[in-house]
């Protein structure tokens, strides 16, 4: 074996577990993305009465009980599906798996909003009375929920953590799982990103006062990144979480390996609560790339964040402009327009979804661009069907979020194909 | 309220808090917990219902009445007397 695949500080993606509104396993949400299947339907909030979301469907005690579903929240829910379908995705002998060097990094946008409106609305229906709040509201709302969620189902004793990082947080949470393990910290990392934003109404109410909730007689129309006829955000629930490990690990194990996470970056705009910054998002990727030893001529697919809003596009079309302008050969596509805006979830589906391509070699298509603004007019853009390509061994996942938090993760196809200093 | 309906209330409630159980053959004399997987968080799931579904206030060092069936039963069964079945 050679010095590089006894590597420790090389790590790899060895089971993933996802839930999207268009998909419950990866072989689904692959399914969906290339045939150009949407996940947004209408949808019923409190409050709010009809809007658009991205609603996921996965069997919710399919491996947990209802009482602990009763318990716990919708985010807990999501990540113990998605948990343990990586776990069985892994082929890791679960059972004599040494459950104390095995942590569960999980990013979220927001957490309690649900589980707090909720007890409010109820405690309405007492005249306010206090003594009707109900005693599961701090376990519910602690911020590390979704992650001690997954733990105790899994009987997993490591170190358990959320990381709120808005709508980079998918990221960061492989992100996170990739210095523990470089760390030693952990054997086996459980690591991604989830959401349950569509059961609060604040984040619809939110985004409508601000003009950039979507909405549109076709809910399957209604999420359309870099379109003229944009229309704003549709909120969805979600999650992707994925096992990782060490490289020379998986190979002692010979677990089938889905990519390697080859470089990342994270970094700050430092300049709005809400608005975007090309040249931070810029930076990040370039920052990324660096990390990775890679150029721009080496990425093949590059995963956007677009959200549909005119400043959101306009921005990173800017940042891909930047630096993807003289490689007219990367693709760039954008799941959202399939599934909406999956919050915390986002960065960790977008990839995910993404990642057959290192076997079929198509890159996914951003659907619902019939009108491309002329500001985000980038000839890279994969526009409404699917395309074949002639390479598909790097990723470039972007995800960035309020408050101007910015993520970037690069994964490559393993082993790769084309030679290169860590193969 | 009478007994019989009180209890159907508690068995409601139960099978809300435990939707795993099966409780079809609760023994009545025997401690809730020791036929059921039941935590302290689930017993003051107890007391929330009653105190949403009837007002009842059931204070701390009372909870000690809510050990089996029976015992439930006895210990609601003055504090629900003017209420109606089927409320």
């Amino acid at each position: 074996m050679s010095d590089t695949l006894l590597d420790p500080h090389r790590i790899v993606i060895t089971g993933v577990g996802l839930t999207a509104p268009n998909g419950n396993s990866l072989s689904e949400f692959r399914e969906s993305l290339l045939a150009g299947r949407s996940g947004v339907v209408d949808y019923e909030t409190r409050y709010m009465g009809p809007v658009l979301a991205g609603v996921c469907d996965f069997d919710e005690f399919r491996y947990q009980k209802r009482k602990d579903r009763r318990r716990g929240t919708r985010a807990g829910s999501i990540s113990i599906y998605c948990a343990n379908e990586a776990v069985n995705d892994s082929g890791l002998d679960w059972e004599n798996v040494r459950r104390d060097r095995v942590g569960v990094y999980l990013g979220i946008t927001e957490h309690g909003n649900v589980e707090t409106e909720n007890e409010i609305y109820e405690i309405s229906q007492f005249d306010y009375d206090t003594t009707c709040w109900s005693h599961h509201h701090n376990p519910r709302t602690v911020a590390n929920n979704p992650a001690g969620e997954v733990t105790l189902n899994l009987q997993i004793t490591g170190p358990h953590l959320t990381l709120g990082a808005a709508c980079a947080a998918g990221n960061a949470g492989f992100i996170q799982a990739v210095q523990m393990l470089r760390l030693n910290e952990v054997d086996i990392a459980i690591a991604g990103g989830v959401s349950e934003s569509i059961h609060t109404f604040g984040i619809f109410a939110s985004f409508a006062s601000q003009g950039a909730l979507a909405q549109h007689e076709d809910p399957t129309k209604a999420c359309r990144p870099f379109d003229k006829e944009r229309c704003g955000i549709v909120v969805a629930e979600g999650g992707g979480i994925c096992t990782l490990e060490r490289l020379p690990d998986a190979i002692a194990r010979g677990a089938r390996i889905y990519g390697e996470i080859l470089g990342y970056a994270m970094n700050s705009d430092a300049s709005d609560f809400v608005l975007p910054n090309a040249s931070r998002q810029a930076e990040c990727i370039r920052l990324a790339l660096s990390r990775a030893n890679l150029q721009p001529q080496d990425i093949d697919i590059v995963s956007s964040h677009a959200t549909a809003t005119e400043q959101g596009d306009i921005e990173e079309s800017r940042a891909l402009a930047s630096v993807f302008n003289e490689h007219p050969a990367v693709a760039i596509n954008n799941t959202k327009s399939f599934i909406g805006h999956a919050m915390g979830a986002a960065g960790a589906l977008e990839l995910l979804g993404n990642v057959p391509a290192f076997d079929d070699r198509m890159a996914h298509a951003t659907i619902n661009l019939d009108h491309p603004d002329p500001c985000c007019a980038l000839p890279q853009i994969v526009a409404n069907e699917p395309r074949s390509l002639e390479r598909a061994e790097c990723i470039l996942n972007n995800s960035f979020g309020m408050l101007g938090i910015n993520s970037v993760l690069i994964v490559r196809k393993f082993p790769a194909e084309h030679g290169g200093l860590y193969n | 309220m009478a007994p019989p309906e009180i209890r159907q209330v508690v068995l409601d409630i139960l099978e809300r808090i435990a939707p795993d159980e099966d409780l079809t053959d609760l023994d009545d004399s025997v401690a809730f917990r020791d036929q059921m997987e039941l935590d302290s968080m689930d017993f003051l799931d107890i007391v929330m219902e009653l105190r949403k579904q009837y007002r009842v206030q059931i204070p701390e060092d009372e909870y000690e009445n809510l050990i089996t069936m029976d015992s439930t039963v006895d210990y609601l069964t003055p504090k629900l007397a003017d209420v109606p079945a089927g409320v």
